[in-house]
Order: C-alpha cells, then sequence, then structure tokens
C-alpha cells in the first residue's frame, strides 16, 4: 500500500468511473446548458461557471451509452485541462476514494468501443470495479476510439 | 533585486525615449537649425548614457558617448547636421535599441562592439572644429539649478567607453540643462553658452548662471525663470500625477469591468418586474455607475495612435532614402486613442500600408516632375472617431492604382474571369489588391514582400473587426481606410433567437433590420435557383436562414455534406407541391390495386419513403414543426401508410376485395392530410413574420432570417474553448442577462459557411468551366442561363455569364435622354431595351404602362450597362443544349431546346442593333 491514489467518483449508467482528485477543480450541480449547433453530439454546450465560460461534455455520449431520461438532471464535474475548464457530465457524483496502486490493473482487453481509448486502468474495489476516465481523451470525445474503430 | 527593478525601469524609460529619438531625428533633418529639438535628442541621449554608466553597460555607454559628442558639436552650432550625419546617429540609435533588447534578455549589453558604427560618428565630429567642451561644465554641487541627473556618469562609465577619454569626470551633466534651456529660450546664444562653459572650464568656480550674469548675457529675471522651468519639468517627470500599471493589471481590470457589466445587467432584468421604488432607483444608480466606470476602465486601456504612428517617421524615411524618394509625411488626429490591444493588431498591418504606400505608391523624384508634381511626395495619415469606430487613412499623393494592370494580372491569374472584370466597377477592382497572390508590382523590392501582403493586411484587419477599403485616383494617389472598432472587450451587439436559442451578433456587421409581415412575408421571399432572396430596395438580398445553417451541419456532419448540397440536391417543396406529390401518390397506389403497377409492401408501409415523407421529415418538420397541425399531420401520415401497408398487403395476397375495402377507408385519411396541409399553409403564411437582419460580409450583403430580433446590448466578449473555436461561425461566447450562455456569430464565417460569401477565385472558376465565350455558342454545355419571356408567349434564353444583375423598376423611373429610355441605375444612365418590341420591331409603346413595374434583365459589356426589359423572368436553367444556328430574325443567335421546350438564344450585341434600327424608324415615323 505505497502509493495511494485519490480519485473523485461518479455513476454512468451503473457503472463506476473516477478521476483524479488533482484533475478536478469543482463538482457543482446541474446549470444550464447553451447548445453549441455544429458541435458533435457529445458536447452538449456551454455553462456559465460564475462568469467563467465552460464547455460541457456528456460522458454518457463519449462512451456511447444512452442518453438519461429527460427528468434525469446531470452533474457537473468540472476538470483541469490543458485548454482550461471542462466540465463533465455525469449521472451521480460518489465520494472521494483513496486506492491503493496494488489493486490498479490495466483494462481488459476485451474492453471494446469508445471506453478503450478513454478508460486507462481499473481498479478493483472490494464490492466494485472503478474505472479511470483518462479526461484528455474524454474531451476530445474518444476520438481516436472512434477512427480505429 | 532592486537592480532588476532599476534595469526594467530604465528600459521601459529608454524605449520610450528611442521611439521619440527617431521622431525628433527626422524633424531635425528636415529642419537643422531646430535648436528645440536638438537639445530634446541631447538630452535624451545624455540620460541614456547617465543611467547605463550608472548601470555599468559599459558599450551602451561608450556608444551614446560618442553620440552626445556629435550631438554637442551640433547643439553648439560648431558642425550643421548632414543627411549622413543624421543616417548615423539614426544608426545608433538602432545600436542603442539593439543593446537594451540584449540587456532585457541576457541582462549584459550585448557582444558586440560597434566599433565602425563609433568610428563613422567620431569622424562627423572629427570633421568639425578639434575639441571643444561638449557643453557639459563645473560640477554642479553649488549650482543654482539643482537640476535633474543625479545619477551622473561617473568614473566607471568613463572608464569603459573608447571614446570617453575627454576631461569630463568632473563634469555633472546638470549645469548645461540650464545652458541649453536658456539657449531653447533664445536668451543666449549657443556660442555665448559655449563661452560660459569654456570660462568655467579655465577654473571659474561659479555656477553656470551667475557665469552668464556676470557676463551680462541675461537678466537676473531670465535667470530665475529659466530655473524655475527646469524644476517644473523635473517635477513633471517624477510627479506622482502618473503611475505606471501593469497591462496584465488592467486585463485583469477589465475582466472584472466584464463581470459587473453582467451583474448589472441581470439585476436590471430582474428589477423591471419589481415595483420597488427605492429598488428601482438604486439599480438606475448602478446602472449609471456602471456605464461610467466602465468607460473609464476602457479609457485606462486606451493609447493615442501617436504611439504607434511615431514609429513611420522613420520607417518611411528609410523606406524613401531606400528607393531614392523624396517623402514627406504628415499627421493628423495622431492624439486619436484606440484600446492597446487593437493599437497592437494594427500595427504590423498599418507598418505595411506605410511602407507600401512610399514603396510602390509615391513615385520618384524624377517622375513627379515629369507629371508636374512636387518632388517630394506627401504621405498622410489621418485618424478619427466616426460612429463608435476609428478611422485611419492612409493617403499618398503618388501614382495611385493602374485598374488596367490590376485586372490583367487578376485575369491572368486567373482570379477573376475577363468577364467578371469588365463588369467590376472601379471600386470593385481596386479591392481586388486584397487578394491572395495579386501583386501589382513587377519588381519585388525588399520593402513589399515581407511576408505581410495586402491580403494579410485585410485579415488582419478583419479579425478584429475592421474593414479596409481603398479608393484611387490614377495620377493623383491612394487612400486606404481601416475602420476599427474602439475596443474588443466589451462590444455593442444584436441578441436574436432562432430555434429556441439567443445570439449575439456584433453590432459592427449590421446593416439594417427588416421584418415582413403575413403576406408580405409570403411575397417577399422568392426563389433564385432555389437560393431565397428578398428584394431589397430593387436589389437581391441573399438569405441565409440561421435555423437552417446551424442544423444542416450538425445532422450532415458525420457524412460531411455540405449544406449546399443537401439544399439544392433535394427538391425543396411547398405546401402546394407537397398537395399535389401527395395526390399523384394515391394516384399510383389506385393503379398498384388495378394491378397496373407494383409496389413493395415495405415500401407502401413507410410513412418515410413517399414524397411527401420525404418533405415531412426534413424541411417540413424543420421549419414547421412547432406548428399543432404540422404534429398532427405526421401522426395522421404515419396511420395512412399502415393502412397502406395493408392495402398492398392484401393485394398481394391477392385478396382484391378486402385491399379494396381497405383503400376506401384510407380515402379519408389521405383527404384529412389534405386538409391539414392546407390549414398548416394558412396558418403559416398569417403568422409566419419573417425577420430579417441585413449584415455585411466581406462588402457584401446578406440577409440573416432569425425567429425574433430581441435587443441590442452591451456585451462582454469571452473567448471559446479550442475545441469550439474550430468552427468558425462563432466569434465568441457572452453571458447574458439572466445569467445564460449565448453565442457570438462570427459574420464572415457564417456568410462563407452560407456560401454566400465565396472566394471569387471560386467563382472564376465554375464560370471558366462553365461556358466557351460570351459570342458564338454553337455547342453550349451544361451553360446556365436565364428564361425569359417576352411579349405574348415567346421564350428566350441569355447567358447567364452576361447577366449582370436581375432588377424590379418602377415603370415611372423611365426617363428619355436623346429619344431613347433611360433610367438611372447606380449611379449611371442606363439605356433600356424592350426586348419584345425590338424583336418584332414594333413601335415603343412605352408611355402607355408607365406604371406598372419592370423586368430588367442588366447586361453589362466593358463596362457599360443595358437594360433589357423582358415580361416576364421565368427560370434559370443549367442544362447542356445544342444551339442550332438561325440567321433570320436579328437579336436571335438561334434556337434550342431547354427545358424540353423550344428556346430562342438572345444575341444581346444584335438585339442592341435592332432596336437601335427600330428607334430610328420610330424617329423616322415621327
Amino acid at each position: 500500500m505505497a502509493n495511494i491514489r485519490q480519485f473523485c467518483t461518479f455513476c454512468l449508467e451503473d457503472q463506476f468511473f473516477g478521476v483524479p482528485v488533482d484533475e478536478v477543480q469543482e463538482v457543482i450541480r446541474y446549470q444550464d446548458i447553451t447548445r453549441v449547433p455544429l458541435m458533435p453530439d457529445f458536447v452538449r454546450g456551454l455553462i456559465n461557471l460564475r462568469g467563467q465560460i465552460v464547455t460541457a461534455i456528456d460522458l454518457r455520449r463519449c462512451l456511447g451509452m444512452a442518453d438519461r431520461r429527460a427528468d434525469q438532471l446531470p452533474m457537473n464535474v468540472v476538470v483541469r485541462t490543458g485548454d482550461g475548464a471542462i466540465s463533465l457530465l455525469v449521472d451521480e457524483i460518489g465520494d472521494v476514494l483513496e486506492v491503493g496502486e496494488d489493486s490498479l490493473e490495466a483494462p481488459p482487453e476485451t474492453l471494446r468501443g469508445p471506453a478503450r481509448s478513454m478508460v486507462c486502468g481499473v481498479y478493483k474495489l472490494p464490492e466494485r470495479l472503478l474505472f479511470v476516465l483518462d479526461t484528455e481523451q474524454a474531451v476530445a470525445g474518444g476520438d481516436d476510439a472512434k477512427k480505429s474503430n | 533585486m532592486g537592480d532588476e527593478e532599476i534595469i526594467k525601469e530604465f528600459l521601459v524609460e529608454s524605449y520610450e525615449n528611442l521611439d521619440r529619438l527617431d521622431q525628433n531625428l527626422i524633424v531635425l533633418e528636415k529642419d537643422p537649425g531646430d535648436r528645440e529639438t536638438l537639445a530634446s535628442i541631447f538630452r535624451t541621449i545624455h540620460t541614456i548614457k547617465g543611467t547605463s554608466g550608472f548601470l555599468a553597460f559599459n558599450k551602451l555607454e561608450a556608444v551614446t558617448h560618442v553620440g552626445e559628442s556629435l550631438l554637442a558639436r551640433l547643439r553648439d552650432g560648431l558642425l550643421s547636421l548632414t543627411p549622413e550625419m543624421t543616417t548615423a546617429l539614426l544608426a545608433m540609435v538602432d545600436a542603442v535599441r539593439q543593446m537594451l533588447e540584449a540587456v532585457g534578455t541576457t541582462g549584459s549589453d550585448g557582444g558586440q562592439d560597434y566599433k565602425e558604427l563609433l568610428e563613422r560618428l567620431k569622424a562627423f565630429q572629427d570633421g568639425g572644429k578639434a575639441d571643444v567642451p561638449t557643453g557639459e561644465t563645473a560640477t554642479g554641487t553649488t549650482e543654482a539649478a539643482p537640476g535633474a541627473a543625479v545619477r551622473a556618469p561617473v568614473s566607471a562609465a568613463d572608464a569603459a567607453g573608447p571614446a570617453a577619454t575627454e576631461k569630463k569626470k568632473r563634469y555633472e551633466p546638470l549645469p548645461d540643462r540650464l545652458g541649453s534651456l536658456l539657449v531653447e529660450q533664445q536668451r543666449i546664444t549657443g556660442g555665448e553658452l559655449a563661452l560660459a562653459l569654456a570660462k568655467q572650464e579655465e577654473g571659474d568656480k561659479h555656477p553656470l548662471g551667475e557665469i552668464l550674469l556676470g557676463l551680462g548675457l541675461i537678466t537676473p529675471e531670465e535667470l530665475q525663470e529659466a530655473l524655475k522651468t527646469l524644476n517644473e519639468s523635473r517635477n513633471l517627470a517624477s510627479d506622482d500625477a502618473t503611475v505606471r500599471v501593469r497591462v496584465t493589471q488592467l486585463d485583469r481590470l477589465m475582466n472584472l469591468m466584464g463581470e459587473l457589466v453582467l451583474t448589472r445587467n441581470r439585476i436590471q432584468q430582474w428589477v423591471g418586474n419589481e415595483n420597488d421604488s427605492v429598488l428601482l432607483s438604486t439599480s438606475q444608480r448602478l446602472n449609471q455607475i456602471t456605464s461610467e466606470l466602465q468607460e473609464e476602465v476602457m479609457k485606462t486601456r486606451l493609447q493615442p495612435i501617436r504611439n504607434l504612428w511615431s514609429k513611420f517617421p522613420r520607417a518611411v524615411r528609410d523606406v524613401a532614402l531606400g528607393c531614392g524618394k523624396q517623402v514627406r509625411i504628415e499627421m493628423e488626429g495622431s492624439a486619436t486613442e484606440l484600446d492597446k490591444t487593437i493599437i497592437e493588431a494594427i500595427k504590423d498591418p498599418l507598418t505595411h500600408l506605410v511602407r507600401n504606400a512610399v514603396d510602390h505608391g509615391i513615385e520618384p523624384a524624377e517622375a513627379r516632375r515629369a507629371a508636374a508634381k512636387e518632388p517630394e511626395g506627401r504621405l498622410f495619415l489621418r485618424a478619427f472617431h466616426e460612429g463608435g469606430q476609428v478611422n485611419i487613412e492612409i493617403t499618398d499623393d503618388g501614382a495611385g492604382l493602374d485598374y488596367e494592370k490590376i485586372r490583367n494580372k487578376a485575369i491572368q491569374k486567373a482570379l477573376i474571369s475577363a468577364d467578371q472584370a469588365a463588369r467590376m466597377s472601379e471600386r470593385e477592382i481596386a479591392n481586388l489588391i486584397f487578394l491572395p497572390g495579386l501583386s501589382t508590382t513587377e519588381k519585388v523590392s525588399n520593402v513589399s514582400g515581407r511576408g505581410v501582403g495586402m491580403d494579410v493586411v485585410k485579415t488582419n484587419i478583419e479579425k478584429i473587426g475592421g474593414t479596409v477599403d481603398v479608393r484611387s485616383k490614377p495620377g493623383q494617389g491612394m487612400t486606404v481606410r481601416l475602420k476599427i472598432p474602439l475596443t474588443l472587450a466589451i462590444i455593442p451587439a444584436l441578441v436574436v433567437t432562432s430555434a429556441g436559442d439567443r445570439y449575439a451578433i456584433p453590432q459592427a456587421s449590421l446593416l439594417e433590420l427588416v421584418r415582413l409581415e403575413g403576406r408580405q412575408a409570403r411575397k417577399g421571399i422568392e426563389r433564385v435557383h432555389g437560393a431565397p432572396v428578398h428584394r431589397l430596395r430593387g436589389r437581391l438580398l441573399p438569405l441565409v436562414y440561421l435555423n437552417r445553417e446551424l442544423k444542416a451541419g450538425s445532422a450532415a456532419q458525420d457524412a460531411a455534406a455540405s449544406p449546399v448540397a443537401s439544399s439544392s440536391g433535394e427538391e425543396l417543396l411547398d405546401f402546394a407541391q407537397a398537395r399535389i406529390r401527395h395526390e399523384q401518390w394515391i394516384g399510383r397506389l389506385r393503379q398498384v390495386l388495378d394491378g397496373k403497377l407494383t409496389l413493395a409492401v415495405e415500401q407502401a408501409g413507410s410513412p418515410r419513403e413517399c414524397a411527401l415523407g420525404q418533405w415531412l421529415y426534413s424541411a417540413g418538420l424543420n421549419d414547421y414543426g412547432d406548428i399543432a397541425e404540422m404534429q398532427v399531420l405526421e401522426a395522421t401520415h404515419r396511420h395512412f401508410h399502415e393502412m397502406v401497408r395493408a392495402v398492398v398487403a392484401l393485394r398481394v395476397k391477392g385478396d382484391q376485395r378486402g385491399a379494396e375495402r381497405e383503400f376506401s377507408q384510407v380515402e379519408p385519411l389521405s383527404k384529412k392530410i389534405i386538409d391539414l396541409l392546407t390549414i398548416t399553409e394558412k396558418k403559416v403564411s398569417e403568422t409566419e413574420n419573417v425577420n430579417i437582419v441585413v449584415l455585411q460580409a466581406d462588402d457584401r450583403p446578406f440577409g440573416l432570417v432569425v425567429d425574433e430580433v430581441n435587443d441590442t446590448e452591451e456585451i462582454v466578449v469571452k473567448p471559446l474553448s479550442q475545441q469550439l473555436k474550430r468552427i468558425k461561425t462563432y466569434a465568441g461566447a457572452t453571458i447574458m442577462g439572466d445569467g445564460k450562455v449565448a453565442l457570438i456569430l462570427d459574420v464572415l464565417g457564417l456568410a462563407q459557411r452560407a456560401h454566400v460569401v465565396s472566394e471569387v477565385r471560386e467563382r472564376a472558376v465554375t464560370e471558366k468551366e462553365g461556358k466557351p465565350s460570351s459570342g458564338a455558342a454553337d455547342g453550349n454545355q451544361g451553360n446556365a442561363v436565364l428564361l425569359f419571356q417576352y411579349g405574348e408567349k415567346g421564350r428566350m434564353a441569355i447567358d447567364l455569364a452576361l447577366v449582370a444583375r436581375l432588377e424590379e423598376l418602377p415603370g415611372d423611373t423611365v426617363e428619355f435622354a436623346a429619344g431613347q429610355e433611360v433610367v438611372q441605375y447606380r449611379g449611371q444612365i442606363m439605356p433600356l431595351v424592350r426586348v419584345s418590341e425590338a424583336l418584332e420591331s414594333k413601335r415603343p409603346k412605352s408611355a402607355e404602362n408607365g406604371r406598372e413595374s419592370l423586368h430588367v434583365v442588366v447586361y453589362a459589356d466593358r463596362g457599360r450597362s443595358v437594360g433589357l426589359v423582358v415580361d416576364r423572368i421565368l427560370d434559370i436553367v443549367e442544362e447542356s443544349f445544342v444551339t442550332e444556328r438561325q440567321t433570320g430574325r436579328k437579336g436571335v443567335l438561334g434556337s434550342a431546346v431547354i427545358q424540353k421546350r423550344v428556346t430562342d438564344i438572345l444575341d444581346v450585341p444584335g438585339l442592341i442593333a435592332a432596336a437601335a434600327a427600330a428607334q430610328l424608324s420610330a424617329a423616322a415615323h415621327a
């Protein structure tokens, strides 16, 4: 248990994801989104984060999952990227978890679809698996995966 | 740490001084007797020398020292300034600049020793009289004028400079300030000063002022006054009245200002619904203060354009000298202020324009003399505020643009076609110089062709929301006018709604707003070959539907289908046509039942495959989906196809009777569909108002159709993330009064997306491919022609390439000139030819129908326009056809089968001749 890392966790459909805590700027509840026509559909639009304009990306769409029900409002996980802050839209926010490096494994070879390029590791937690999201890839909408498939 | 601060300060100060030096030297060159300027130059160099000595930048000190010595001789009238000397002094300024840059980056004054420059400067100095005191006098500690320069050059400085061998260690620079001031004020002459200084040199321990008094050269009052001035000027320099502020600090201030404006907007929106009078007045006050504050904050970022212009005299001198021309630069409105970021943005384009004007615009002296102009060219810079924008004009009195040359070059480079060129006005031709790839000079000089061509000038100016325009009179010169916004951070914008979303449009590109209501809306929008247009005061305005433009791409993005293909490829049905298609489809179903046609069950059952369905699920629901009847229609239509499926299935099974029974139930549904279409159409025509925002992109107006025009607002421009920047349709985003984000449209990007603005080049290519030559059209292939009707049923085609415009002119605008019908058209007098009369050799009967409006096809030939009056414009078609020659009739080239109908091909020159003949005969009759 030498290396312990902290992850900000969240749910998408019934899956459990996490991004390193130090990449997360903040977590906020649902904000009105202004859609941006002509953008790929995983870019849901722009939100006003206290005067800063932030692009909101729907992780469900990035991962090729079905859209949320209309009454299910997503939460914003605002991450810092090379291109400024980006908001990742997720279903539910989980706790900040501390996990040991020893439970980390590379994503299984059988992992297919857009998730392939966006998941950079899997932690085996006692009850469930935690997928580590590569935020840069997610922000790009899993472009690489789409190209290779 | 402290040293660093001092060095930084020194650099900032010195840079400013250097820019002034450049300017002053140019001024001095023109007028070598200008003592004030000379004194100012001397002081500047002296300060730099002093500080660099203090900071132990030895080379810098050495160079400035030699320069200073030369200047001292000039100032004392021992030498007079020659152009060569100016060049050397300018070179010294450059060297100083170079060294300062080295100081800024490496912390030392660089590795070069400027030996050659030093020798050059010294040579001039020696050219004058032998060693005379350079203007510095005995120590100023007891000096009555306790002037500036406390951090005077001390021993370290002198030890360094190879030229600094003069006996001057004990000199304080300050007394000579008094001396030069007195000279400036013309109280004493340079010679008298030299005399007094020499006295000091000889060991007179009295301060300079007292020596001068003693010599009776000045009065005590004069001395008093001069000392006072000196003190004042010193105070001014170190006064608390100004503070240096970091630009980042100002940026931060500006950002916060933006936040405040947004918050203000929000509060105002909310207060609008309240009745509390205290709240109302408080918010009014807030509004007022915010506006004032905004203005003040903006002002902190404003700089006079002088800061930029001050570099030009030097640039002009260098360029002029380089190409052996004489150029004088004049400026007006150099105090005009602009935002710092804008000044930076226009620096390169403006410099290019100025260099260009000197290099290409102004002719060499001999050529000017030959053209009866004064040998010295004049470059005139003018800046002024107008309508919330800054106008900057660069005018030269040179040869002006050679329209013919530009025209030929543009044709040669296939940027435009010969026909286009013939049709272009002089102003349009002038603006061709902004096209990439068009260089009008034969020889490339080292001045132009430095990477910033005229096209880059235009792009850069447009990038900051400005415009460029050129006007030129051959032989008299040319003027380039830039229109630049004052600031980029907070701009006025028009807010519109489209498909439920708000968008901001920068007011700078807004021309006007047009609203068409009810019936007008239906009539006001016509189609030219599928493309919607609106006649705005007689001119055709191409229309762009914002909702379609923003939708077309997102749906077709993966398929990479261009929006043009989708709009012209599929047929654009309207309600009437939709009804007809549906009835046709029912007819086919009947035939299926009768066994004359077969139809697959699947196809019959699909609500998307019939013509109506195709329209319904694309344009129909897209455009009118918000109308309730349209929703009902969609459901009914789906139901209808389910029943049709049953009908066809029964028929396929051979159950004719069952199929007939089912079919009888289909018919009422079909009728309902027709009714729904009719009702929706009526509703649409009654309620649909069309809001057209007339915008200008790249000098071309176009109409943007939006759902609603909301309001104008001051918006704060926020940049988009990298990802979104790729889409050229948006210029940024902003936060609206309600806290939501709205996108700012990039008008140029949008126009390009909608293909309203296409590269001239593209147009040229398509036209070239489109047609061989204008005259003999024997084997026209895939040629675009305009079809029109003349007389009762005559059908005729004219090559579209020959058509400049289609106009509808009121009949009462027709006037007579020399017995011929003419109209005033775009500032010209355009003769009219009535096609039917000319072809049928009838007498003109124009007077009778003066009330009606005329359909005019404007034909342009070598810059001259002729208006062909036709009875009706039928269509524009692109079809390949073969013209069969026919020589019998005047004005007819031949005939061809176009759209399956025999159509005459118009011979315009022949027609004009025929019209002239008809007119002659009419005259003979009269």
